[in-house]
């Protein structure tokens, strides 16, 4: 059970419940689509960049706990930084959640991410961690397209 | 008084059916995950191996492993008779007339798509209709929707009812002069809904012309008797790994006629009799459409399930499994949880949505239980979109489940509610 409770701590049951900027933007610079085709999972991020610098992040969708809580928590985390800084924060992200980071993860660095950190124990649900964050690089890239896990 | 005689009936058929015995064949029932006694309730996706399955495939890799069909050497001959021995098997298993219309494919799949590619492609014009039901596995509604794609022929769809069943007169309705091919699951993989295949296939044959029905038993081999002179179909596909056998090898029962009528699905060896740059003569059924060395080993352990499976009577496996599902289904309703999928003709699936928890997180939490059951759209995405939901946790019954593995279910879910408050 405690590995369960870590994977679903409080946090990450408010947010996928209560998820936080849950509403589709209308002025957006940047929008893209998240798809996860094994379980159907969606989420669309929308973003609103000015001189290269995050000034407003929301997204919608439908998803489990974690996809849900984690494109929730994201949104929390983006706006100020310029896309260099996301993607670095990405990359601690996913190292964090794949047990490669090294050699802790820098909770610091990650911020209220570090709740997604029980997620290592469950290589199955790395992919409901990152869609959120492929849908928001797809959105930076402005392809616009729907970006898919698989 | 007919309930309780029912209900003696039931208690009966438990007694003299020996679940302990039946695991005891299966060496994989014996694992624990995460510490605890694996419950394996997926086996919609997939059986479990009796250890005479894994006997048998052992033995023939050690001791008769050879090509078929072209050696005269003692291996091959040995190979070459347990390979076709395997086809008399399935014939006698689906009630065929002669063995020859028995055809080894990789899968269902890969059968659906033979008749397909092989009947349909050549044959359909613009306008020609395709039935199917509005309770498929993807595997039959693509294959259609691509001949569709290129003959212009319409792909239509029998509608279901909220209780996952089909709606018998709207079915006729779409039967007419514009029929050209019915593909039907016997069993719904998402649902658990047992169609009437024998009666939708009698109104086909209502029509004045002769419409070849596809029933897709990739579901139904392992639950009940099937047989195809009976239920009148011109092709049945059914997969080995869906009936306690190997992964990679399927069944393409066809109509010797239509079969035979029908031109090769793949090129190369085995498939022909003579070959020049000028003519090449294809080989008769059912060779004609096995091109290549097939799964030989695959073959044979899919023999030896049929073996098992008959040794246990058909009759007495859908009565336990039938026990299991009413056990199951009330103890998830006295959980409060909703169940999708509640025909009145319904085998071995416990389909749940669970309020507001994602499928997955269920799926997580019963995992960590050693509890595996298949959380997802099921490859019925349209049965999903049906019922307004992404996905449902399954929960999938075998020869070997018990009602202790369903308590074991039940308390696990009640641990999901204990998580998600």
């Amino acid at each position: 059970m405690s590995e369960l409770r870590d994977l679903y701590q409080e946090v990450i049951l408010d947010h996928s419940r209560q998820p936080r900027n849950f509403y589709a933007m209308e002025d957006s610079s940047h929008r893209a689509e998240g798809y996860n085709p094994l379980c159907g999972d969606k989420v669309t991020i929308y973003l609103r960049c000015e001189d290269d610098v995050v000034t407003k992040v929301s997204f919608e969708g439908a998803g489990c706990a974690i996809s849900t809580a984690s494109a929730s928590i994201l949104t929390e985390c983006l706006v100020g930084k310029t896309r260099q800084a996301v993607q670095e924060l990405f990359d601690s992200f996913h190292d964090m959640l794949t047990g490669k980071a090294e050699p802790l993860p820098d909770t610091e660095k990650l911020g209220k991410l570090a709740v997604f950190q029980g997620v290592c124990e469950f290589p199955m649900r790395v992919k409901c961690a990152t869609l959120a964050w492929h849908a928001l690089q797809a959105a930076f890239d402005e392809t616009n397209d729907s970006i898919t896990t698989e | 008084m007919k309930a309780l005689n029912e209900a003696k009936a039931s208690t009966a058929s438990r007694a003299t059916f020996g679940v302990d015995e039946v695991r005891n064949d299966f060496p994989i029932l014996k694992k624990t995950v995460y510490g605890k006694p694996l419950v394996y309730l997926d086996n919609a996706a997939t059986t479990q191996k009796p250890q005479s399955v894994i006997d048998a495939i052992t033995r023939y890799y050690s001791e008769d492993n050879s090509n078929i069909h072209r050696g005269v050497h003692f291996l091959s001959e040995r190979a070459t008779t347990a390979f076709e021995d395997v086809r008399v098997k399935v014939q006698n298993f689906l009630g065929a007339a002669r063995p020859e219309e028995i055809v080894f494919v990789r899968g269902t799949t890969e059968g659906i798509n033979l008749v397909a590619n092989s009947y349909c492609r050549k044959r359909l014009q613009p306008g020609d209709e395709i039935v199917i039901s509005g309770m498929e596995h993807h595997s039959n509604i693509v294959p259609w929707q691509m001949v569709c794609k290129e003959t212009g022929a319409v792909l239509r769809v029998a509608p279901i009812n909220d209780r996952g069943e089909l709606l018998f007169d709207e079915y006729k309705q779409l039967l007419g002069p514009k029929t050209r091919f019915v593909a039907i699951v016997q069993v719904s993989n998402a649902l658990g809904t047992v169609n009437p295949v024998r009666e939708m296939i009698q109104e086909v044959r209502r029509l004045d012309h002769h419409v070849p029905v596809l029933v897709d038993g990739a579901q139904a081999a392992a639950h009940m008797q099937v047989d195809v002179q009976d239920l009148d179909c011109d092709f049945y596909a059914f997969s080995s790994h869906k009936v306690y056998g190997p992964t990679g090898v399927g069944v393409l029962y066809g109509r010797y006629d239509i079969l035979d009528a029908m031109p090769p699905y793949e090129g190369g060896g085995e498939m022909i009799l003579s070959v020049t740059y000028e003519k090449t003569t294809y080989n008769k059924l059912p060779h004609k459409f096995e091109a290549g060395t097939p799964n030989i080993a695959g073959v044979i352990g899919l023999g030896a399930a049929l073996d098992y499976l008959q040794g246990l009577d058909l009759q007495e496996i859908a009565a336990h499994e039938q026990d299991l599902l009413l056990y199951g289904t009330e103890r998830v309703r006295a959980e409060g949880i909703r169940l999708i999928g509640t025909a009145a003709a319904k085998t071995s699936i416990l389909s749940l949505v669970f309020g507001d928890v994602h499928p997955h997180d269920v799926g997580t939490i019963l995992d960590r239980e050693g509890i595996a059951v298949r959380a997802g759209h099921h490859c019925a995405q349209p049965v999903m979109a049906h019922f307004g939901v992404p996905s449902t946790v399954r929960a999938s019954l075998a020869v070997y489940n018990t009602r202790e593995e369903l308590d074991r279910l039940t308390d696990a879910l009640r641990k999901v509610k204990e998580v998600f408050g």
